[in-house]
């Protein structure tokens, strides 16, 4: 080995401290906002969905306490959630919800013979009902299908609370505005995964593309059975839901 | 088992928002009245008419104020109307309501003119201040006055669908609401509509008395029977299609009924079956009856058309109540009901919900002070 192609002592800290200077620099740069999108993001070419395998939900809830962590879900509210459906021998129904301190269920009772979890969240609906009734046009859906609230334009009167048939919006006692599930937008706009479905350990929370034809949610909705909540209402939600009992509404 | 979604266990609208319809329905109610009398000719009524007219105003200017309470951000109330978004019923609220205040405050202006003239020939701040509000045009003859009862007539007609359409809109924001069974359905702006007049007769009829009483007046015995009259039909109106709207889904026995059932029977049990139906539509109902009826003496009539329209004073406040909280006690999963009872302290509470409610009455004793509302009254005492 020549002389020449080895790296002398003084260009190895060159390179050190110009490295170090690097990092520093990057370091120091400021993160991109929560809600600032990636800059070549095109709306028009992306059309968001949503799936929920309700057969491999297995009640865990880390999708809630990753929703409440990444998108700061005040206490009492909740942007998605997991409900438990218990059937006795007699048919009866009871239904709960994981509990906010500890996001766990109780146990359950010796007399079930049927039990499974369902997991909601907005539906983000084709012809949503709470974007018809906002008075001022807060509500609104994105090119890329994602129901948002415009939290600087809403009122907060409530109606789109009222409207919606699935429960998913409150008034933030922090913004006093409407709020609910985004999928995540600051997240997807990144081509990251919404939180919920990023921790799913089960892979019971799919999340996709309706315009691209090779991504997993379209491919299982052209192959799986599926069903969506309260169709009745004429909303057209966008949470697919396989497996569903008819229990569940 | 009771389930709720996890985001119901608090009620959105509280009871502010009864107050909201309540007030509108007095001043759908009371100005109906007004125009009974300049429309429609029933000259019985004259003696209230100007007292009617001024009570619809005064509620009118209170009537959003429970709602900028309510609001998460009131300071952005006008985006209604700036950013109007009209596939929402909600919209139109600021330009009906708007387009309802103008025109009660110009027929205000028109029927009222003659005493604003007599107050602007005086001196000082307040004669200067009707001299302003009557755009410093002081001429009044028959001509003016001819023109004056002219357009007052056509602005009393052209409000009656205002009102209706004031007050009916009300009760289409909540009959409109697909996802509430307890809302949703055609009746509503109807029921709306009737229960308002029901309010604004007995609002009228129990002030009457009270300001008569205090002032040492005789009430006007005609005006009072043709009140009590009106009161009681528009009664039995509008509770039979409350009942209706309830014994249709029940004889229809639909998957809603199920839940609307355990509904009534439980959670609205006290309020909507015992006071509201029971009490408070039941007594007034057979007291106004007697009323009607039957020649009592004049004692004996004036205190039952007191108490039957005290009574359904109440009964309009319940109606709103069961409605506006009765529909979000049920949860949408259908599983189950929440609770709600305002506190007494609250920003939306008890107390600034009485509050709201007696501040109206304050400016129509400060109105009838600038501007007699019972100008023949005095000449009655005895």
């Amino acid at each position: 080995m020549s002389r020449d192609d080895d790296i002398s002592r003084r260009d190895f800290f060159k390179f050190l401290a110009a490295g170090s200077g690097l990092l520093l620099v990057h370091c120091g740069l400021p993160s991109p906002p929560p809600g600032a999108r990636k800059k070549d993001y095109d709306w028009d070419k992306h059309y968001w969905a949503y799936a929920i395998d309700t057969t491999k939900c297995i009640g865990c809830c880390a999708c809630m306490r990753a929703c409440r962590a990444e998108n700061d879900v005040p206490p009492g509210n909740f942007r998605t959630w997991v409900e438990r459906y218990r059937i006795d021998a007699a048919d009866r129904v009871s239904v709960d919800a994981a509990t906010e301190d500890d996001f766990v269920f109780e146990e359950l009772p010796g007399d079930v013979v049927k039990a499974f979890f369902v997991p909601k969240l907005c539906n983000h609906c084709e012809k949503p009902v709470c974007n018809q009734v906002c008075p001022v046009g807060a509500a609104y859906r994105t090119r890329d299908g994602v129901i948002l609230v415009d939290s600087e334009h809403c009122i907060g009167c409530g109606y789109c609370v009222q409207a919606c048939p699935y429960g998913v919006r409150f008034i933030s006692p922090r913004s006093h505005t409407a709020d609910k599930c985004t999928f995540c937008y600051h997240r997807i706009t990144r081509g990251l995964a919404p939180a919920c479905v990023q921790a799913c350990p089960k892979h019971a929370r799919i999340f996709g593309d309706l315009k691209d034809p090779t991504c997993e949610l379209s491919i299982l909705l052209k192959q799986q059975r599926y069903r969506v909540l309260k169709p009745e209402m004429g909303t057209h939600p966008k949470c697919f839901y396989l497996g569903l009992d008819r229990e569940v509404v | 088992m009771n389930f709720v979604f996890p985001n119901e266990a608090n009620v959105t609208w509280t009871v502010m928002i009864v107050l909201y319809p309540y007030i509108t329905g007095l001043v759908a109610g009371a100005f109906i009245v007004s125009s009974l009398y300049h429309v429609f000719g029933r000259s019985e009524l004259k003696p209230i008419a100007r007292f009617s007219l001024a009570s619809a105003f005064v509620f009118l200017l209170f009537a959003t104020l429970p709602l900028l309470i309510h609001l998460g951000h009131p300071e952005r109330a006008f985006n209604i109307m700036i950013t109007p978004h009209f596939s929402s019923a909600m919209a139109g609220f600021g330009y009906i309501y708007a387009t309802y205040m103008l025109l009660v405050v110009l027929e205000i202006w028109f029927v009222m003119r003659s005493d604003f003239i007599a107050r602007a020939k005086g001196k000082g701040p307040v004669a200067w201040l009707f001299r302003l509000i009557l755009l410093f045009n002081l001429e009044e003859n028959d001509a003016t006055r001819r023109a004056d009862h002219k357009i007052s007539r056509f602005l009393a007609g052209l409000g009656i669908p205002l009102a209706c359409l004031l007050h009916g809109y009300v009760g289409f924001l909540f009959g409109s609401l697909k996802a509430n069974p307890w809302w949703s359905t055609p009746l509503m702006f109807v029921i709306f509509i009737f229960s308002a007049i029901v309010s604004g007769i007995a609002v009228l009829i129990f002030h009457y008395y009270i300001v008569s009483w205090i002032n040492g007046w005789k009430t006007d015995h005609a005006c009072v029977r043709s009140m009590t009259r009106y009161l009681w039909g528009f009664m039995i109106v509008a509770v039979a299609l409350e009942l209706l709207e309830v014994l249709s889904i029940a004889y229809k026995q639909t998957e809603e009924w199920e839940v609307l059932s355990r509904l009534i029977e439980n959670k609205l049990f006290f309020s909507y079956v015992v006071l509201q139906l029971l009490i408070f539509s039941l007594i007034p109902f057979v007291l106004l009856g007697i009323s009607v009826l039957f020649r009592l003496s004049r004692r004996l009539a004036n205190a039952l058309a007191w108490i039957a329209s005290a009574m359904l004073l109440f009964q309009v406040l319940l109606m709103r109540w069961n409605v506006v909280i009765g529909g979000q006690l049920l949860s949408k999963s259908m599983r189950g009901f929440t609770s709600y009872f305002p506190g007494l302290w609250d920003k939306e509470g008890l107390l600034m919900a009485a509050v709201i409610f007696t501040l109206p009455f304050g400016i129509l004793w400060l109105f009838n002070r600038a501007i007699p509302l019972f100008p023949g009254a005095a000449g009655d005492s005895g």
